[in-house]
């Protein structure tokens, strides 16, 4: 993965990219704000979304098989991966079972995390993603920097061009509606002829043994009902404990993701049904990595995620960089949170610094993740696991100047010093590397001529 | 009111008009000021950077030689916000300076004149984690001559973020050149806010880009004599 702050570089060098995600993130962010007002016991719901998460934690393996249990005797075929590879596997079996070669997928990150896609590619089987924005990702071969919505990195020029270079004639216009229909007429084919889908799950409902997906656009609701097959992969820290409980997410997720006071489709299904929709259910429980989050009681509160995507639209840093800096499926505040955790610190250590610890993110969590303190428990974590050398030695020195008031006096003297050949009339406008990183866009205040401590020292 | 001062590192070495105007105020109000000799710095860079056995160590320290007073004030809501966490022993007896002002000293016209025309940042720390809520806003709209203009998107980060600024400077630049390009659309002379730390990120790129507006602390505009 690319270091953060070099990724970020290269993102806000694109102005393009910069516009078309302040005007998204802007938008997103005020819908949020008015639908989020309108709940007289917001916070209440927030707490009571927290709680129940972790519940769900704390008792985890107990809901597990409370779920196969329930989903089983539905009728459903309940599968334990531990890994995306055990995931993967499984889907491509079930896939080449049924010997089909084409598969529609209803929007789901967790698939994207095991990339699910490209297995299923590799055993010959194709996955049309049907999800408006992933469609565009898709045909584009490029991939999602928002949870939400993944294409907010483009705007509908580009879109135009991509869908006339692939599903649409050349006088395709940039209407939304137009674009809409033409995703519409490639789309509806598919829908008709797969025999098989693959989904995720919002919610998984441990007591009933039900899934639940929520969507804007109908295309989950085509996937889920009218292949014979369908398969839906669940992290495991998507169950929640009974059905009542849809009642606390059905009403923070729409409101904090797209700022409505409902989503479009809500699709819930237990098991199968004969004689109605798909046949064949089959659900697979994956791991992945969380198990190893659960084991750290500071950091465990990242699995609440329930995925609204609103810390994304009011971090100042991603709404500048944008998602792919973040190098994973899971960008944004969340994303520096989870990703470290899930695939290792040693091989994230730079998402954890990617905040100025403003605390938006936490502000707007639905599950009131307190994200800035997840940050400080890796970055503590990442500088355990080795750290910069440099950094290591400047922090433990400055350390010891603050062990005494006479010794941080002793040393505002001696910069004052070493400062002399860099500052021009009350300011320094470039200063040696790693502090250069500060003057290369702003000035920086010398160090004053008489500390305060001196001037107190005269005035007694 | 016997108050002790807890200048901050950044305050005594690079900001000491921010100490000097902080004691001014309280003086004027009848307060005793005192500033005990052997403070530094509170941990924060160290807790926040990720060296937590250091920022435990200086912390500790700050609770040693603060732990005798029964109020003590900074002018600083971020050094405020990370001692009320790892020296929950202070409760009660800590405060940002707009904070013992308005809300323990109930007092917010405190003599002062500036006539300029002065936006009000409201640091992420303030808003979100000391919470001082509205009381520098309280103390801006009881000065003499000062004409209060709002801030477009107030409440978005400077881009100062500590050691962030460092780490991630080119997001940290993009972020303060939006806050500055609003402080510009606000017609102010003078941008203020209650951490000197933000200050020096808005001010150091206030001065890069040749603009008039200068940077102050709050308790720099309280000082100002009527």
């Amino acid at each position: 993965m690319k270091p953060f702050p070099q990724a970020a570089r290269e993102a806000l060098a694109d102005p393009i990219l910069r516009a078309n995600l302040r005007a998204a993130t802007d938008t997103i962010r005020a819908k949020r704000a008015g639908a989020v007002a309108e709940v007289e016991d917001w916070e209440e719901l927030r707490e009571a979304g927290r709680a129940i998460k972790a519940d769900v934690l704390a008792n985890l393996e107990r809901y597990l098989l409370a779920f196969e249990a329930a989903a089983t005797t539905a009728g459903a075929t309940v599968h334990w991966a531990s890994d995306a590879n055990e995931a993967n596997d499984i889907v491509v079996g079930i896939a080449r079972s049924h010997a089909v070669e084409e598969v529609v997928k209803v929007k789901s990150l967790t698939t994207d995390e095991i990339e699910l896609t490209a297995a299923l590619e590799a055993a010959g089987v194709s996955a049309v993603e049907t999800d408006f924005a992933e469609l565009i990702l898709q045909l584009d071969g490029d991939w999602s920097s928002h949870i939400l919505v993944p294409a907010i990195h483009r705007n509908r020029t580009e879109i135009r061009d991509l869908f006339r270079r692939t599903i649409a004639d050349g006088t395709l216009g940039d209407e939304p509606a137009e674009l809409a229909e033409a995703s519409r007429r490639f789309l509806r084919e598919r829908f008709l002829r797969a025999r098989m889908a693959v989904s995720g799950a919002n919610f998984a409902v441990a007591e009933t043994g039900t899934i639940c997906v929520v969507e804007s656009e109908g295309n989950g609701r085509m996937c889920t009902t009218l292949p014979p097959v369908l398969v839906s992969v669940v992290g495991i820290e998507k169950l929640i404990p009974t059905f009542a409980d849809l009642e606390v997410y059905l009403q923070l997720l729409p409101r904090s993701s797209t700022g409505e006071r409902m989503n479009p489709y809500t699709s819930l299904w237990t098991g199968v049904t004969p004689g109605d929709g798909p046949q064949e259910l089959h659900v697979v429980l994956l791991d992945n990595g969380r198990t190893r989050v659960l084991a750290d009681p500071a950091g465990r509160e990242a699995l609440h995620c329930i995925r609204c995507s609103a810390c994304l639209n009011v971090c100042p840093v991603y709404s500048r960089t944008g998602g792919h800096a973040y190098g994973s499926v899971y960008p944004g505040p969340i994303g520096a949170i989870l990703t470290p955790q899930l695939i290792g610190i040693e091989n994230a250590a730079t998402l954890p610094f990617a905040s100025s610890l403003c605390g938006a993110c936490y502000e707007v969590c639905p599950v009131k993740i307190d994200i800035p303190k997840v940050l400080l428990h890796l970055r503590a974590k990442a500088v355990e696991a080795g750290g910069k050398p440099g950094e290591r030695a400047a922090m433990a020195a400055l350390a010891w100047v603050f062990g005494g008031g006479g010794r941080f006096l002793a040393a505002s003297r001696a910069g004052r010093i070493l400062q002399r050949p860099l500052s021009r009339r009350g300011l320094i406008r470039r200063l040696p590397p790693p502090l250069s990183a500060w003057t290369q866009s702003r000035d920086m205040r010398p160090l004053a001529r008489r500390s305060f401590r001196e001037w107190w020292g005269r005035r007694r | 009111m016997r108050v002790a001062l807890f200048i901050t590192c950044i305050g005594d070495a690079v900001r000491p008009e921010v100490g000097r105007s902080t004691t001014a105020v309280l003086e004027r109000l009848g307060h005793e000021v005192v500033f005990p000799a052997e403070q530094t710095c509170c941990g924060q860079m160290h807790f926040n950077s990720g060296h937590r056995a250091e920022g435990e160590r200086l912390a500790r320290r700050f609770g040693e030689i603060f732990g005798e007073f029964e109020v003590i004030v900074s002018p600083s809501s971020s050094c405020v916000g990370t001692m009320r966490e790892h020296q929950p022993a202070l409760e009660g007896r800590l405060y940002e300076l707009s904070e013992l002002l308005v809300n323990r000293l109930a007092v917010t016209d405190v003599g002062a004149a500036f006539p300029h025309r002065v936006a009000y940042h409201p640091t992420c720390h303030s808003l979100r984690v000391t919470r001082v809520g509205d009381a520098p806003l309280r103390l801006l709209e009881a000065v003499d001559g000062l004409e209060l203009v709002d801030l477009p998107a107030a409440t978005e980060c400077c881009g100062f973020g500590g050691t962030f600024a460092l780490k991630n400077a080119d997001t940290s630049t993009a972020m303060v050149i939006d806050k500055c390009a609003a402080i510009a659309a606000s017609g102010a002379s003078v941008v203020t806010a209650v951490d000197s730390s933000c200050l020096l990120q808005i001010g150091g790129r206030l001065s890069r880009e040749g603009s008039p507006v200068r940077a102050l602390h709050l308790a720099e505009i309280l000082a100002g004599e009527r």
